[in-house]
């Protein structure tokens, strides 16, 4: 560890004493931590939080190899293998879990994650700041809105009853369309209602990244007479390649994930065959059957695939040339 | 320098289209509270309309005076301040402790924390430890499992690794520890960054939703999200939620404008730090993007 290597340099006066080089590392260790005392005191609360709420939990995942009884406790549960990964892998429900997940996920890589790109090509373009400003106020928004409260606008937009948009759709002649119960839609209303609450969101980071954009490189173009499209995909474009690339790769690496909040949110027994995600099938099975063992099993099972997705994309990122997020 | 006409035209159609995103960003936020401030007998009339005739504020005044929907409020109150406070307190000591390269051990408590945010371990091993710890159905159980995040540690350890040793030395001249310079001298210089996180902490608490779900199930300590919930989704699917019930059993207010008189409320304290939040979008944009 370099610290410690560190630390033994500034002992060199103790070498008279013929100390063993062991005995010398610990003692100015030891010396390190003493002057420190209050660093370490600083930093205590948080070490105790990451240890007892993110590494105690950890030990928590035995219980996916055991029949666990909240009575009996984890000591005493009965231990079965790997029986639950198994029984969840031949379960009919895990095809259907991993193919709404997929489908979520997948339309939302088709369809949500160009349009902050997009969007944030058509803001960069904008001349007037006041108008941009403006814009991007707007946009931003409704990132900062729960989930439960865009469910509730969801609801009241699109109900069958009093629902405005049937109410017009009635009032034009057409029929009413059952959007919230209709397993077909089910799948694109999340999309939607994601770019609603987070495209004008997703354009931060790419603005920042426009922002620092040698505007030299415009006004050359411009003499040579380029337009605005070809300065978009000669300029801007290549300058937020590196941002495209790894919010790609990130969001690849997440393709397990749905947000739990939004589809618990959106399910109701019409939809649920189209709606259940891993998460809210533990939630379901754990927490309101108590089935402990089991479904903490099929969360085992999402994070390590997740983890391994991660790690896959940090090093395509890299091979892209990327610095990568680890 | 001169425009070019096709400069023109792409800068017009370019607005335009902007505009119509702002417009189709703005129209459900416009028509929740036009539903809100509906008159109650007209909503009833005449079901929606996009320009209420009559203006009320029955749905406001009959909201307010309910007592589960005041409660909630405060329940979420207090998440959004005290966690906050002590979010920040915890996230901002570690930090900086991390961010000073003479302290031993930090690569490895580093380590750690890196580890934290590749892999976690689901919904079920951190509800027994809240259930073990007796935590169910105490406020703690929403503010201490999310004190702190992997990912805000390491970016705000980020932010103290700019501030240079030396200006800590003059301090310990002084005959200051470094809990002392931590408060005297770190902590007034980050000020501006600290309340980036803070306002992005609050908002986090604010919306507190599914934690609670899991955690809470005394109707009483329910923050703000549950009891939206309740109003908003379980009563309309058949099930139909104890709060709707509770709160709209005895009235002649219809639940639409209610609902969205409680969205508005629920949305107010998030408009209201809005404005603070901009500044520091860059910073938080960072967070959100690495984190979901």
């Amino acid at each position: 560890m370099a610290s410690r290597t560190e630390a033994a340099g500034g002992s060199k006066i103790e070498t008279a004493y013929k100390e063993s080089p062991a005995a010398k590392r610990r003692r100015s260790v030891w010396n390190g931590v003493k002057r420190d005392r209050y660093l370490y005191l600083l930093a205590l609360p948080g070490i105790v939080f990451f240890l007892l709420f993110k590494y105690v939990p950890m030990w928590g995942i035995l219980i996916s190899f055991q029949n666990y009884s909240p009575y009996q406790g984890m000591w005493a549960s009965q231990w079965v293998g790997f029986e639950h990964y198994i029984r969840f892998f031949s379960n009919p429900d895990f095809l259907i879990l991993f193919r709404n997940t997929m489908a979520i996920n997948l339309l939302s890589l088709i369809f949500f994650f160009p349009l902050p790109i997009l969007l944030s090509v058509m803001m960069n373009e904008l001349r007037g700041t006041k108008f941009k400003k403006t814009i991007q106020s707007i946009v931003y928004l409704p990132h900062f809105l729960s989930w439960v409260i865009i469910v509730g606008i969801t609801f009241l937009l699109l109900s069958t009853g009093e629902g405005i948009i049937n109410q017009l759709l009635a009032a034009a002649g057409f029929g009413k369309i059952d959007f919230l119960t209709n397993p077909n839609y089910f799948w694109g209303l999340l999309t939607v209602q994601s770019i609603w609450k987070d495209a004008g969101w997703g354009t931060v980071l790419f603005l920042a990244a426009m922002a620092s954009i040698d505007p030299q490189l415009n006004e050359a173009a411009k003499i040579d007479g380029a337009g605005r499209f070809r300065q978009i995909w000669h300029i801007t474009l290549p300058g937020i390649r590196s941002v495209i690339i790894i919010l790609l790769i990130l969001r690849i690496g997440h393709i397990m994930d749905v947000g739990f909040e939004q589809v618990f949110l959106m399910m109701n027994g019409a939809v649920s065959e189209v709606a259940d995600v891993f998460d809210t099938y533990v939630y379901r099975l754990g927490i309101k059957q108590g089935q402990l063992s089991f479904s903490t099993a099929v969360g085992v099972f999402k994070s390590i695939v997740g983890l391994i997705l991660v790690i896959g994309a940090n090093k395509l990122a890299k091979k892209f040339g990327e610095d990568g997020v680890y | 320098m001169v425009e070019h006409k096709g400069d023109r035209t792409f800068n017009a159609v370019n607005m335009l289209l902007l505009t119509v995103i702002g417009l189709v960003t703005l129209f459900p936020m416009y028509y929740v509270l036009v539903v809100s401030f509906t008159d109650p007998s007209e909503f009833i009339r005449n079901k929606a309309t996009l320009f209420p005739q009559k203006w009320s504020l029955d749905s406001y005044k009959y909201l307010l005076s309910t007592d589960a929907f005041i409660r909630a409020i405060g329940n979420s109150a207090f998440l959004a301040t005290v966690g906050t406070a002590l979010s920040l307190l915890v996230t901002s000591c570690l930090s900086y402790a991390l961010s000073r390269r003479r302290l031993q051990g930090r690569r490895f408590i580093l380590l750690l924390i890196l580890l934290t945010t590749l892999f976690n371990p689901g919904i079920i091993p951190p509800y027994l430890l809240i259930r073990d710890l007796h935590l169910i159905n105490s406020i703690w159980s929403l503010i201490l499992p999310v004190l702190t995040s992997g990912w805000y540690v390491l970016l705000m350890k980020g932010f103290f690794d700019s501030i240079p040793p030396s200006l800590e030395e003059a301090a310990r001249i002084d005959g200051s520890n470094d809990i002392g310079v931590w408060w005297r001298i770190i902590l007034p210089l980050s000020l501006p960054s600290l309340a980036a996180f803070g306002l992005f902490y609050a908002v986090a608490y604010w919306n507190t939703f599914f934690t609670a779900l899991l955690y809470i199930n005394d109707f009483d300590k329910q923050p703000l999200q549950v009891l939206l919930q309740n109003m908003l989704i379980d009563s309309s699917t058949a099930s139909g939620g104890t709060a709707a019930a509770e709160m709209t059993a005895e009235q002649q207010i219809p639940s639409e404008t209610l609902k969205m008189a409680a969205v508005v409320i629920a949305t107010v304290p998030i408009l209201m730090v809005y404005p603070f939040l901009q500044k520091h979008f860059a910073k938080g944009a960072m967070v959100g993007s690495v984190k979901e």
